[in-house]
């Protein structure tokens, strides 16, 4: 069983990472890339003393650092950092794929491509949705609140969601239905912290771009983990397992 | 023929828990394993890794800075 969840969990992983690196390139990695001239711009303006550290090639992530700190590494503008880049969505796709089995599992679901898509959009109206409701996808040079906050808001937005549509959904007493959709109100009624004013180096145009297009590349992320977990669980049900197996 | 059945039974009866706590133990360890590189990716503060992730952590509106 062990086996099974986590090769499925692997293949499907590896195939959502790979479409999923092939389409940002296209998508969003662009629109960060625009962004970064004006953020970059905006530095140079504002501290010109910060020239020696912040304007060099591939030093896009310098200012969260203190100009005194030793300069730490990052990937070369180009294939470094497209490489860079593609790991990190294949392993975080590889992170959402197992999730989603391990929640898939212990419900006791059967896991088909139908079934694990539809699970895996509610994955989307947590992780992408909800958290985006409170926290709206940000290009490099805006202003946000204490990163720590943001991304404690973040997690427990995306679990009670989860939670909350789970309920919502599979429990039979109304009293576990109500406090779903009470587990889906609830962050949004805490409300995600958020900066005292709105600055962002980059247009709005470009930013309302980014917003749109992080969505889209979020949703079929989840899309083709949720077709490609069912799929590969399939595929791999053991012989002596496929009798009775889920 | 009934006593048959009826061990045929107790296997069942012993072997459905056993199976259902086997895909329990896969679904915790998928669970634990997926949260921890989700995190690694996407939340984990050490500098070689939100700069190697940048971008994802953007594009997939994970908080960044």
């Amino acid at each position: 069983m062990l086996k099974r969840v986590f090769s499925t969990g692997l293949l499907a992983g590896l195939v959502a990472g790979l479409a999923l690196a092939i389409l940002q390139h296209f998508v969003t990695v662009p629109l960060i890339l625009a962004a970064e001239v004006y953020e970059t711009a905006a530095e140079a303006a504002a501290t010109p003393a910060a020239h020696d550290h912040g304007a060099g090639a591939g030093d896009h992530h310098d200012h969260a650092a203190a100009p005194d700190q030793p300069k730490e590494w990052s990937p070369a503008d180009g294939l470094e950092r497209t490489l860079s880049t593609s790991v990190a969505t294949i392993v975080t796709a590889i992170g959402f794929a197992l999730i989603l089995l391990a929640a898939m599992l212990l419900a006791g679901e059967e896991i088909t491509p139908m079934r694990a898509l539809a699970w895996a959009a509610c994955g989307f109206a947590a992780t992408g949705l909800a958290t985006g409701l409170g926290l709206a996808p940000e290009l490099p040079g805006s202003a946000g609140a204490a990163l720590e906050q943001r991304q404690i808001w973040w997690i427990a937005t995306a679990f009670a969601t989860a939670l909350g549509l789970y309920l919502m959904f599979r429990a039979t007493p109304l009293w576990a239905r109500l406090g779903g959709l009470v587990l889906l109100l609830l962050p949004h009624a805490i409300g995600a912290p958020h900066p005292h004013s709105y600055i962002s180096t980059a247009p709005a145009e470009l930013a309302a771009q980014f917003t749109a297009s992080s969505l889209v590349v979020h949703a079929a992320l989840w899309v083709i983990v949720g077709v490609s977990v069912g799929y590969f669980w399939m595929r791999m049900a053991a012989p002596i397992e496929a009798g009775t197996s889920r | 023929m009934n006593t048959q059945n009826q061990s045929l039974d107790q296997t069942l009866v012993a072997a459905a828990p056993a199976a259902r706590i086997e895909v329990l133990k896969a679904a915790l360890a998928a669970f634990i394993v997926g949260s921890a590189l989700v995190y690694a990716m996407g939340f984990a503060h050490p500098s070689l890794l939100h700069n190697a992730a940048h971008d994802w952590r953007h594009g997939m509106n994970f908080p960044c800075h």
